[in-house]
């Protein structure tokens, strides 16, 4: 037996699963009191189930609530920075771009020093290790108890930054340490701003996830725990203490992944429609696709692994209106308070729930508000809602070829007719705890994505070796050696070099050892 | 013209749009110039037009890829160095810094070096947008010698370049560029205000202000910013014909790397005010568009894939199957629209079978 729970901004939701099956479901409001809205959530779906704690064989969390923490700057600590590059990009330096709270939250410490790789592996200087010492005892006299490491074409090479991280250590034995090649990929400033978001979370984290042990022993739940990261796999409870920042995107990841699996598609579209937005993401052997581009966060610039998702304004709340061209829908919507200001909720603005209602592809509210509608009305909502969604959906298409489309969400009474682009449209039932049905699945993975060269090593050879270490990642991940797979092969060769660099990111996925004790690794 | 830290990231825009799908991604190169323009320091910028006689200005820029760019960032001390190498060669003191294209991140660089030095930076450039090689220069078109050109290393190790022709120049250049680590600062083509006058493309670092500005206050106003956009080039100060080539789709993606370029073409299908089928070809940058076989648009004069809605521009890297795109073309500068000119950058020079039409032509 596992949990699943989904802490999110509005509510916690839980589940308790028995291999693929959802055996008992609960959602809540989530309460200020984070770890007692879990030991509430969990402890109902036991008793729903009569099952014991001991039975429960591992707890998967979900949360957004680091997230929230960057964003709003609030609980962020300042962080001392050490980037190993001179002579190399002394013109740009950390923390250029951050939003003036953000830079303010995390103070100004940064440090340059000698060091950094090359493209094809050579050193740019040997390691200033004098120089990282003299930081480290600078930052100590600060006061700053957690420091993020960089280095130029670090994914290539990470010996430089460990080797900067023990002698940091050497200077400041209790230090939090967060290494921008365990985080972010090819990309220095976009890795090294990842990494100071992280070293920010740090304190944050520890308190986090101690509330989440701490709600646990109430329960007498000693099986490991586990926190779901942006990418759908899961990672350890002392992972997460370290890497809060992989925890950024999960909420969406999730959603899309419970909802896959409600609906048996491994492959598929999904489609979310809220009150207010529609997010429309793809899943690719039941992970979402991840976004190719750079990623904002508060204003900052990162990119590590986010899904690739396309928000649109239409949701259940999308106002109405009589454009030149027939009736527009959104992308404004009355959002939360659709159930006053709809006209079948008795307000006096006509919403896109007003059409559905009026088209009876559902009942709810006063269906006699909306009689005054005419037939052309209907007809010209309902084609726009539906080009709104079939747009969405060929947006994010790969391919030409029609693709199945599971859909989701409260807005999701909208689709009423069949849509152009899918094979066919699965709405699966259980989909409000889609999020915590989405931790619940317990898979762990391993990435790797740097440049080989294929004119000094080969192709096969450069491919074979990027699959050993995205595997033996997995593995320490806590993935069970045989369940290993390679998810995802992307290779990249470089423009305006010779022939033969290439970059390389390779995924692996496995099912989690639970016996392992996962909360140890 | 003034740049500052309020229309930075117009003029950034501007020169994203103006790399015409390629000349790399001008986020480094904004950030290189905030560092700058933080301390306070003020970046003259000279009008191409009423230059003094006794202005003698050089051209620098970086080289690499821009896959090594984004960790190895552009070095703008190591670019001074190149400079005053040149200044050694020849035995005279430059005063003022050129762009040699107007697309992408080298648009930025002179810009740190202008702030670096002091020097003024002038308003004009080689290519008045991007393109992959270092002879595919107005400057060189017309006569003026890129040498001697000067690389130069993170660690101030700099190579001298004396070569019978800028192709050549660019051939060895970018050998030695591989061994520097993937990138190199350089300074070539020094020039006379005679020469600016005479070779080239004028007002480009204005252009792409106003290009930035032009897209932001169109998106702030709720207008179309393509709209916008061909507006503003059809009366612009110097006024320049342009054109929604078409509005699509995109239906197919085919791209695979040739002697370290980016070469394919990406197939379009109409939507809205547009029908049929619309393939453009590249070569890192834009070169052909052509709508449902006939050719509408032809390299040099430029030729963007914006986003619909907002007007980005997307870069031939990043194209992908469902992107909304308008292909739009512009004019090219007169002076990059002559037989000589064409020589060095107009179709065949990229190996493509077509000839230039002029794009007011094929409308």
């Amino acid at each position: 037996m596992r949990v699943g729970v989904d802490v999110g901004g509005t509510n916690t939701d839980a589940v308790l699963m028995d291999g693929e099956q959802v055996v008992a479901s609960f959602k809540a409001p989530t309460t200020a009191d984070i770890g007692g809205g879990i030991v509430n959530a969990i402890r109902t779906v036991l008793a729903q189930s009569n099952v014991i704690a001991e039975h429960v064989e591992s707890v998967m969390i979900g949360t957004t609530q680091f997230t929230n923490a960057f964003v709003e700057g609030r609980r962020l600590v300042e962080v001392g920075i050490i980037r190993a590059a001179l002579p190399a990009t002394l013109s740009v330096k950390p923390l250029l771009d951050f939003p003036e709270r953000l830079a303010n939250a995390v103070g100004d410490h940064a440090y340059l020093v000698p060091g950094g790789y090359e493209f094809d592996g050579r050193e740019i200087s040997p390691l200033g290790e004098k120089e990282v010492a003299e930081a480290a005892r600078d930052i100590k006299r600060k006061g700053l108890g957690s420091v993020a490491i960089s280095c130029v074409f670090s994914p290539i090479n990470s010996d430089m930054e460990k080797r900067m991280a023990e002698i940091v250590r050497n200077e400041i034995p209790d230090v939090e340490l967060t290494l921008s090649t365990d985080i972010g990929r090819v990309g220095l400033i976009e890795r090294e701003n990842a990494a100071i978001m992280n070293a920010s979370l740090v304190e944050l984290s520890k308190r986090v996830v101690g509330s989440f042990r701490d709600a646990l022993k109430d329960l007498n739940i000693e099986a490991p725990f586990f926190v779901s990261q942006n990418d759908g796999t899961l990672m350890s409870a002392d992972y997460v203490e370290r890497y809060p920042v992989l925890t950024f995107a999960s909420g969406p990841t999730n959603s899309m992944r419970g909802a896959a699996r409600l609906s048996g598609q491994e492959n598929a579209i999904v489609v979310d429609i809220g009150g207010t937005t529609t997010d429309v993401g793809v899943l690719v052997h039941g992970f979402p696709r991840e976004s190719a581009v750079s990623v904002d966060i508060g204003g900052v610039r990162t990119n590590f692994r986010m899904p690739d998702i396309l928000s649109i304004g239409l949701g259940g709340g999308s106002l109405v209106r009589d454009g030149a061209e027939g009736l527009t829908v959104g992308p404004d919507s009355v959002g939360y308070e659709l159930t006053e200001k709809a006209l079948v909720f008795g307000g006096e603005t006509l919403t896109a729930t007003d059409i559905a209602v009026a088209a009876g592809a559902v009942d709810i509210g006063d269906k006699s508000r909306v009689q005054h509608l005419s037939g052309t009305q209907i007809e010209q909502g309902l084609a726009e809602i539906h080009r709104l969604v079939e747009d969405a959906i060929d947006r994010v298409k790969t391919s030409v070829e029609d693709a199945p489309v599971v859909l989701v969400g409260g807005g999701s009474v909208l689709v009423t007719r069949d849509l152009r682009g899918a094979s066919e449209v699965k709405i699966p039932d259980k989909s409000p705890v889609a999020n915590a049905i989405g931790a619940g699945m317990a898979q762990v993975g391993g990435e790797i994505d740097r440049i080989f060269s294929y004119e000094s090593e080969g192709r096969d050879a450069s491919l074979t070796r990027a699959k050993e270490e995205a595997t033996a990642r997995a593995i320490a991940a806590g993935a069970t050696a045989d369940s290993v797979q390679i998810l995802e092969v992307e290779e990249l060769p470089l423009t305006y070099m010779p022939a033969g660099a290439v970059r390389l990111r390779v995924k692996a996925v496995g099912d989690l050892a639970i016996s392992a004790g996962g909360d140890g690794q | 013209m003034k740049l500052t830290r309020d229309n930075l990231h117009d003029f950034i825009r501007g020169a994203a749009i103006l790399g015409t799908g390629g000349g790399g991604d001008p986020y480094v190169g904004r950030l290189m110039l905030e560092q700058e323009l933080r301390k306070g320091t003020d970046i003259q910028i000279l009008d191409p037009d009423d230059l003094a006689d006794d202005i003698f200005a050089i051209n620098v820029f970086s080289m690499g890829a821009p896959t090594v760019f984004v960790e190895k960032i552009p070095n703008g001390p190591a670019t001074v160095i190149s400079m005053r190498k040149v200044e050694q060669v020849l035995g005279r003191k430059f005063n003022a810094i050129m762009p040699v294209e107007a697309g992408g991140v080298n648009a930025t660089l002179p810009l740190i070096v202008g702030a670096l030095t002091g020097l003024p930076v002038i308003d004009a450039d080689g290519m008045g947008r991007a393109f992959p090689e270092l002879q595919m220069v107005t400057y060189n078109v017309y006569g003026v010698d890129i040498c001697p050109l000067v690389t130069t290393d993170d660690f101030g190790n700099s190579v001298t370049f004396e070569t019978t022709d800028a192709a050549r120049s660019e051939w060895l250049a970018r050998g030695v560029c591989v061994r520097m680590g993937g990138i190199s600062q350089a300074a070539g083509y020094p020039m006379t205000a005679k020469q600016i006058k005479d070779t080239a493309v004028r007002h480009t670092l204005t252009l792409s202000v106003e290009i930035g500005q032009t897209v932001r206050e169109a998106r702030e106003q709720h207008r179309d910013p393509v709209d916008a956009l061909l507006d503003y080039f059809m009366n612009a100060r110097y006024p320049r014909h342009a054109a929604m080539l078409f509005d699509g789709k995109v239906v197919d993606v085919l791209r695979e790397t040739k002697h370290g370029f980016t070469v394919g073409r990406v197939m379009l299908d109409g939507i809205e005010d547009s029908s049929g089928q619309c393939e453009v070809t590249f070569r890192n940058e834009f070169l052909i568009a052509k709508h449902d076989g006939r050719v509408v648009a032809t390299v040099p004069d430029l030729i963007c894939c914006l986003d619909r809605e907002t007007a980005e521009p997307i870069t031939t890297e990043s194209l992908k199957y469902g992107n909304r795109v308008k292909v739009v073309g512009i004019a090219a500068a007169p002076v990059m629209r002559t037989p000589e000119a064409l020589e060095i950058f107009g179709p065949r020079a990229f190996k493509m079978e077509e000839d230039f039409t002029p794009l007011e032509e094929l409308a």
